[in-house]
């Protein structure tokens, strides 16, 4: 088998009392989506923010392809390959979407301590930046203020500012959050074909999307992984039927 | 973008026609007026650079402003006493040469700045602005308390320092000089803006978790524009000395502080040219309302308070617009 892209050993967070995040052990193989579900609190953004760096977990490490990389920066993490999108967007919102796209390829290219170069007429990164737009079907939105795009596609741009960025993962939160059925089929059509890019590691309420896309889930509640299995064995098993998907509406 | 682009020369064209007319007109009052203006506007360009672009609301640029002025002050001071700076290790000598001056003040004034910046940027919001200006009073009091370089007095210096193939004493001449490198500041800034590292630090004023995502770290994106304002300041507080021949701490203190950001926001933070239609504004206003009545900054408070309420681009923003996003 071959090496996960990420691991995640062992890993730890309380905050006061409640523990947020309990011994969490998971991995990201090449060429996966692993779901990552959980009632409300179970601490799945909490999990995130410490894979992305900006939580320091109390115990445990993090390894990405190969590398411990649980004390870098956020910054030196995307450095390294993790291509991230947020739970609530964050973009720059006086910026035209190009410019945020574009953002996104000079964070992969590294020096940016440049002052004389016009960067919006740097033809290859407008050019990486373009395609990703292509991609999520936002390239006639490219001249639009960011703060005046819909909710569904400031959710897209975060999709594509990642892509710019030739992550060697894909960690995303909630990425389906608000953009009703259309849209929503859509990105499941996106990611099934991203996976093959790169794994993605996919934080999602959408049951029907994680059901449909992941080759493997894990099952976080209050802090604990319960269960990691294929969507049938997650269907299928005791615990998780009664600690989430049995209460009330079913998966 | 158009709107922008005609203001601005505009701007340039009021410059040179006012410095010009009074020239011909033999008022050299007004051409010191004039040459006074593009002065304060290369220190709000300077400002802007860390406030507009970077959000970082210094209140203690009067540091750079004093230190470009002191740079200046004691290097003419020991030329003109024809004493050295330093004997040992090895000897300093003044200098009256303005070129140098100007070198001299921008790395003090940059080496400064790393070591306020790297200190205050930990910090942000109110803390910073307060941290800022604590640096800046600290200087001040300093520069109080030293008697060799005047102490409170200040210190003067009789001819004004030397360009190459230039009369400095020369009203006009000097305006063509302080103007010229607004210009170059101007050019500079504006390529700066829309380079990479432009396009960077924007982007961390407006989202720092975004540009984290993207691999890139804010705190070097905003000391690193903190110290090239801290530069372009002190050029401008350099130039400041030697169009009054006269140095005292009251460069350094917190009242030059706000009113160099008094011209960022009368002109549009984050304008590049902003800083430069405040300058002239203010300039226009003390001379003006100056005539009028002594207490004129009861108008100018007036008018800024105007412009914070209701226009919040200022300047800029009321003429020109909103910024257009570029591409």
């Amino acid at each position: 088998m071959t090496d996960p892209v990420l691991e995640i050993r062992g890993i730890s967070k309380s905050f006061g009392g409640l523990k947020a995040s309990n011994n969490i052990t998971l991995d990201l193989r090449p060429g996966e989506i692993h779901g990552l579900i959980g009632p409300n609190g179970a601490g799945k953004s909490t999990l995130i923010k410490q894979i992305t760096g900006n939580l320091t977990p109390d115990s445990g490490s993090i390894y990405f392809n190969g590398q411990n990389v649980s004390h870098l920066s956020t910054a030196a993490r995307a450095r390294l390959g993790m291509g991230r999108t947020f739970q609530i967007s964050s973009l720059a919102m006086d910026y035209t979407v190009l410019q945020n796209v574009v953002m996104g390829a000079l964070g992969q290219r590294g020096n940016i301590f440049r002052f004389f170069n016009s960067v919006m007429k740097d033809a290859e990164l407008i050019k990486v930046a373009e395609d990703a737009l292509e991609q999520v079907g936002l390239e006639d939105c490219r001249t639009f203020r960011t703060s005046d795009l819909s909710h569904g596609q400031r959710r897209q741009l975060e999709v594509a500012v990642a892509l710019t960025l030739r992550p060697k993962a894909f960690l995303m939160d909630e990425p389906m959050a608000g953009l009703g059925a259309e849209g929503s089929q859509r990105l499941i059509g996106f990611l099934d074909q991203l996976r093959h890019q790169a794994p993605i590691m996919l934080v999602e309420h959408d049951m029907d999307a994680v059901f449909a896309l992941a080759d493997r889930i894990s099952v976080l509640v209050y802090g604990e992984i319960i269960a990691t299995g294929s969507a049938e064995e997650i269907r299928s098993n005791a615990l998780v039927r009664s600690a989430y998907l049995g209460e009330g509406d079913a998966a | 973008m158009k709107k922008e682009t005609l203001l601005n020369a505009v701007l340039i064209a009021l410059f040179v026609g006012v410095a010009l007319a009074a020239w011909i007109m033999d008022e050299p009052y007004l051409i010191t007026l004039a040459t006074k203006a593009a002065i304060f506007a290369i220190a709000g360009v300077g400002l802007n650079f860390a406030l507009g672009f970077g959000g970082l609301v210094s209140f203690g640029h009067a540091v750079f402003f004093g230190l470009g002025g002191y740079a200046m002050g004691i290097l003419a001071f020991h030329a003109q006493t024809y004493t050295p700076i330093l004997e040992w290790p090895f000897a300093i000598n003044g200098t009256r040469s303005m070129p140098v001056i100007w070198c001299v003040a921008i790395v003090v004034s940059a080496v400064v700045a790393v070591g306020i910046g790297a200190l205050s940027l930990r910090t942000n919001g109110v803390y910073f602005i307060m941290i800022t200006l604590a640096f800046a009073q600290m200087f001040y009091y300093f520069a109080i308390s030293w008697p060799t370089y005047g102490g409170e007095d200040g210190l003067s210096i009789y001819v004004r320092n030397e360009f190459p193939g230039l009369n400095t004493m020369d009203p006009i001449q000097y305006f063509a000089i302080c103007f010229t490198l607004l210009l170059l500041v101007l050019f500079f800034v504006h390529r700066a803006a829309h380079s990479s590292f432009g396009l960077m630090l924007r982007a961390a004023r407006q989202n720092e978790e975004r540009v984290q995502a993207v691999g890139h770290t804010p705190f070097r994106l905003y000391l690193t524009a903190f110290v090239i304002s801290g530069a372009i300041t002190g050029l401008a507080g350099a130039l400041f000395a030697d169009l009054n021949r006269f140095v005292s701490p009251t460069l350094l203190s917190w009242h030059t502080s706000g009113e160099i950001m008094i011209f960022v926001i009368l002109g549009g933070v984050g304008r590049v040219f902003g800083p430069v239609a405040g300058a002239a504004l203010f300039i226009l206003l003390e001379y003006v309302l100056g005539g009028l009545s002594e207490f004129w900054q009861i108008y100018l408070g007036a008018i800024l308070l105007g412009v914070v309420l209701f226009a919040r681009g200022g300047l800029y923003g009321l003429i020109a617009g909103r910024e257009v996003a570029h591409d």
